[in-house]
């Protein structure tokens, strides 16, 4: 292991804690050691020596056994995005390390801190085609941030305590860790120390005073300057830096999907939401502003539409900690890499306390076209059927924008980031860059195990219900009390959508047979109801919340509505369409 | 506008990490010209040479990601003009032709080229240079029937004066720091 070698500190001599100990105990340590109480997994040969010793831990390391590896995988991602600790997640090899791959993708562009840990087949065996034998570690390596193969106990600690360090510092994201049996059943003195840096990597960039600087004389000389929020502002948790900065400034900011929930909804110069379903004037204003302040965040396509139509007019300054995001979509006239918490704070004291009210009204402008053209009508019908943003103005209010909601892929996904008003942060947990169907119901599950204090929503369409549905196993057995909520279109909404709009109406593949999912979780005996009528629509919402312990209530809601505003693909932010 | 750059990138010995360095060509579907591999001066730190042909923005991106991979402690991007480069090419021809005539003496006389090894079948000869360099002197023994030919990657030292070698032993002599024990 030779990238590996360790510095001993001279007091290494005295070591306080060392026995001889099995790799398999010696991965329960290293979780102990590093504060993990909580993991997601499914057992499989290749991790069996792990589950043995897991057998004689129950009371520290409480398991949460999912129903598919995939769901281990999500269940571990809302539980970092709920807890902002590192998620865990146990699999064995083969087709138990492949099917983590899809969770793995999502938290690799989502920045969610993981550490997911493979069974693999005994290292004589390796490269033989064993029984399930699959090369996870080339599998996943375009999708981790980094991996490791272990084929000796005493590797354990040390590559253990590697994973945590690079999972949860700088841009955060997803380790996997491969163990070979034999490593599970190797014997070694076991220690631990945590790791404290890698000379070939430097999570948190130095501060550059001197854009910061650059970055504060054009916020200051700007008449339109305008932020746009991203994850980076939670996962630095620099909310109130971002509020001082912006109380001081004046300067309206908008959020991208991830970043929803680092301001509060009511913030005084919160704007809205972005992107290809976002609101109306965050979208317009992109292509009007004199300054465009990015504060973490990446620019992905369903930000900014046509990039070569994206805000040409403004000067950007483009705050990401992340060097390789600078200039990677849109070209920066002053990034500043550095931590999102240090960079808004030098920015502050440097920035001119300043109002921009005018430029303020201009979006509230917007927001009143907004509402004429596309809220009122479906937060506030009279009549058909239910519509989804009725149901999440209900929820907002009956939760006072308390809850953590967690959404799955598609137009309920958009419809309930748009009205529910989130008052907390580290309230949105969804499945943004990679848009995964089927997150939602397990990463509900891990949000309520990461944040038992607090309520958790599930959104979820029928067809991305149908995709880790068996999870609703998982909740019964361990009754995690999320709150799961169906709304049927009996579509594939979102899909169906774009055939209206931009296939003439084929739709191909996306109508749905379902079964009665009411039925299915009285099956796993999860409370369950149904909703038809808009007047059942408020008690039945009411009784599904207050229920104690997890409750399923489906709404069925308008077939065929669309969402708005919507930027087309290929379109500019400045042709966001209202219908 | 497409050029030619040679990138130096100083990695931590770790098995896996060309092929992560490679994906991210793969996954921009960018071909990589030539590669090669060989440890530093300092030891257990490895050095790729690779030599890409793309745009200048779309190089500094791809520096960008692969800098951002853990163990890679240092990405340099060098035009052709800023580096020396050289590559080895080996032909092997068959020993008949040269007892036949001097063509082939001659030929590596005139190359620079020279004689490695000399069987009763065949017989190596070395060629370093750049790349018309070793091509000229493929197309010149072509005629005698070449059995084999290999040419290695580019291989190349910037002319910048900064030792990042010197600099990376000063920073740390140790890949990983744990937490000292108290
Ligand atoms: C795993 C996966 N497969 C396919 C898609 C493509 N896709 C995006 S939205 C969507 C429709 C989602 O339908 P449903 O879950 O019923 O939600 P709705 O849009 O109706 O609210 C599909 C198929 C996806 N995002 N993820």
């Amino acid at each position: 292991m030779t990238s590996l070698k360790i510095a001993f500190a001279p007091e290494a001599a005295e070591r306080k804690h060392k026995e001889r100990i099995t790799g398999s105990e010696a991965i329960i340590h290293s979780l102990l050691e590093e504060g993990v109480d909580t993991i997601f997994g499914y057992p499989g040969g290749a991790i069996m020596p792990f589950y043995d010793k897991l057998y004689l831990f129950q009371d520290k390391l409480m398991h949460i056994l999912s129903r598919h590896e995939q769901g281990a995988v999500h269940a571990a991602q809302g539980y970092a995005r709920a807890s902002k600790k590192v998620g865990v997640c146990v699999a064995t090899s083969g087709p138990g390390a492949t099917n983590l791959i899809t969770g793995i993708a999502d938290a690799m562009i989502d920045s969610t801190p993981l550490v997911c840990i493979t069974g693999q087949v005994a290292s004589p065996l390796l490269g033989t085609d064993a029984f399930q034998e699959t090369d996870v570690v080339g599998i996943s390596a375009p999708v981790t941030k980094w991996n490791y193969q272990i084929t000796k106990a005493s590797e354990i600690p040390e590559v253990l305590a590697k994973a945590f360090y690079i999972a949860r510092s700088g841009r955060p994201g997803p380790v996997l860790i491969d163990i070979t049996k034999d490593a599970q059943f190797g014997e070694f003195e076991f220690e631990y120390r945590k790791c404290i840096s890698l000379r070939s990597y430097k999570p948190v960039p130095e501060l550059d005073k001197t854009q910061v600087e650059k970055a504060a004389d054009l916020i200051n000389k700007a008449k339109k300057p305008y932020v746009l929020v991203g994850q980076g502002v939670l996962l630095s948790g620099a909310q109130a830096e971002l509020d001082a900065f912006l109380k001081k400034t004046g300067i309206p900011a908008a959020s991208t999907l991830l970043g929803l929930s680092a301001l509060p909804a009511d913030h005084p110069n919160y704007v809205g939401y972005l992107g290809m379903h976002g609101n109306y004037g965050p979208n317009i204003k992109t292509n009007e502003c004199d300054v465009l302040i990015a504060v973490g965040m990446r620019f992905d396509d369903r930000v900014t539409g046509d990039v070569k139509r994206y805000a040409k007019q403004a000067q950007v300054i483009h705050i990401d900690i992340d060097k390789a995001e600078i200039n990677k979509i849109i070209k920066a006239d002053c990034p500043i890499i550095a931590d999102a918490k240090e960079a808004l704070q030098a920015l502050t004291a440097k920035c001119e306390a300043k109002t921009h009210q005018d430029w303020m009204n201009e979006f509230k402008a917007c927001d009143e076209i907004e509402f004429d053209k596309v809220i009122a009508k479906e937060v506030y019908p009279s009549s058909g059927k239910v519509t989804m943003a009725e149901v999440i103005r209900h929820i907002s209010e009956l939760t006072s924008g308390e809850a953590i909601v967690v959404t799955d892929v598609g137009q309920h996904q958009m419809v309930a980031n748009r009205y529910y008003k989130y008052k907390k942060p580290y309230s949105n947990i969804t499945s943004g860059g990679l848009g995964t169907m089927g997150f939602a119901l397990p990463a509900s599950m891990g949000a309520a195990l990461g944040a038992p204090e607090r309520p958790v929503i599930a959104v979820i369409g029928d067809g991305g219900f149908q995709m880790t549905i068996q999870e609703l196993g998982t909740i019964f057995q361990f009754q995690i009390p999320v709150k799961i909520l169906v709304l049927n279109n009996e579509f594939l909404g979102m899909v169906r959508q774009w055939q209206q709009l931009f296939f003439e109406k084929r739709y191909s593949a996306t109508e749905m047979t379902n079964p009665d999912f009411v039925t299915i979780a009285k099956g796993y005996q999860i409370d369950a109801n149904r909703v038809e009528h808009r007047e059942e629509l408020k008690t039945s919402l009411e009784n599904w919340l207050n229920h104690p312990g997890p409750s399923f209530l489906e709404v069925m809601v308008e077939q065929e509505e669309n969402v708005f505003p919507m930027v087309p693909t290929g379109a500019s932010v400045s042709e966001v369409r209202l219908e | 506008m497409i050029h030619l750059f040679s990138l130096g990138v100083f990695t931590e010995d770790k098995i896996g990490l060309l092929n992560r360095t490679t994906g991210i060509f793969t996954r921009r579907n960018i071909s990589i010209e030539s590669l090669t591999v060989s440890e530093t001066e300092l030891s257990g730190v490895f050095r790729f040479n690779i030599k890409i042909k793309t745009t200048h923005e779309q190089i500094q991106k791809v520096a960008g990601q692969i800098e951002k991979l853990i163990e890679v402690l240092r990405v340099q991007v060098f035009e052709e003009d800023e580096t020396i480069y050289q590559e080895i090419a080996l032909y092997k021809v068959p020993t008949s032709e040269l007892i036949k005539s001097d063509n082939i003496e001659r030929l590596v006389r005139l190359h620079s080229a020279r004689i490695l090894y000399v069987g009763p079948e065949f017989m190596v000869i070395e060629k370093t240079g750049h790349k018309e360099e070793t091509q000229q002197l493929f197309a010149d023994l072509e005629p005698f029937g070449i059995l084999e030919f290999v040419r290695s990657g580019r291989i190349f030292v910037s002319k910048s004066t900064e030792n990042l070698i010197s600099y990376l032993s000063k920073v740390e002599s140790h890949p990983t720091q744990l937490q000292p024990i108290v």
